[in-house]
């Protein structure tokens, strides 16, 4: 009796860690944490890529309508592939895209935007890269899409396609 | 007096360069707690990404503002989800993760017991 149920227990045992490992193996690879999303963006103050005065997170998002923070630097290949996207979310009215300078050189980030133009309305300076940190950013090229203080999309790695159009509608 | 101006200005550069020390030790403590979330299997400590170079200014940055350790994992947690810490609090996610390798040992200990000791008998 006694060895009949260390049995039933030990097969219930090794079913249940049978299951874990299946969900789990199931489970996609990449980690995108949940409370990223519907979150208050940092408030921060930060140098205006231009003319290095100091302007507020609350300055910058204080119009009623949506935001594309997009982080990017000169010397990443992805920005340079995103940009066309961002070239063309630029010409719709309801948004504004704010660009993140990340851990950058002045003189080749005024070159990239000269040779590829610049969709951004305004740009902020992050010299170490701590700024991205306050945004929850893994690198670049990332993008937040922003409505009412909130981020509602957070986009890691380069715009593509899908994820223009998945912008477009939700901006419409 | 002079021996004294000394002395103090001796003390001084003393006891500035032992709270770096400190400082820097509890940064690395830090680091070492923290996942860096873009490399494979190392810590922000052990990593040269600049993910972890940037997460290692802000922490330097934090604790130069007066903030503690708990109020920089919470900072982070806050920002980038439980994954950054080695160490995940103990909570309803996370029973499973902290008791399975107890129940594990139990049942293991159980079976090695019925097979080899009470067998043997």
């Amino acid at each position: 009796m006694k060895s009949k149920i260390f049995q039933i227990f030990l097969t219930i045992f090794f079913i249940m860690i049978f299951f874990i490992f299946y969900k789990g193996l199931k489970n996609p690879n990449i980690y995108v944490p949940k409370n990223s999303l519907e979150k208050d963006i940092p408030s921060f103050k930060a140098k205006i890529f231009d003319n290095n005065t100091l302007v507020t997170s609350e300055e910058i998002f204080k119009r009623d309508k949506f935001y594309l923070m997009n982080i990017w630097a000169s010397w990443c290949l992805p920005c340079r592939e995103e940009h066309p996207f961002l070239m063309e979310l630029h010409s719709n009215k309801n948004l504004e895209i704010i660009g993140l300078n990340y851990k950058d050189k002045k003189k080749n980030a005024y070159k990239f935007l000269k040779e590829l133009n610049n969709p951004y309305e305004i740009i902020i300076l992050d010299k170490d890269g701590t700024l991205a940190i306050e945004w929850g950013a893994y690198g670049v090229p990332e993008s937040f899409l922003i409505q009412n203080q909130k981020i509602i999309k957070k986009i890691i790695g380069p715009l593509n396609k899908d994820l223009f159009t998945e912008i477009k509608r939700l901006i419409k | 007096m002079k021996s004294i101006k000394y002395l103090i200005i001796i003390v001084f550069l003393f006891s500035t360069s032992l709270s770096n020390a400190q400082e820097k030790d509890l940064q690395n403590k830090i680091t070492k707690n923290l996942r860096c979330l873009i490399c494979q299997g190392q810590s922000v400590y052990d990593s040269d990404s600049d993910f972890a170079n940037s997460v290692k200014l802000l922490i330097e940055k934090k604790l130069d503002e007066g903030q503690n350790e708990k109020q920089i994992y919470e900072y982070l947690k806050n920002k980038y989800g439980d994954w950054i810490l080695y160490d995940p609090k103990f909570d309803k996610n996370t029973y499973f993760l902290w008791l399975m390798p107890i129940l594990l040992f139990i049942i293991g200990g159980a079976i090695i017991v019925r097979l080899f000791i009470i067998k043997k008998n």
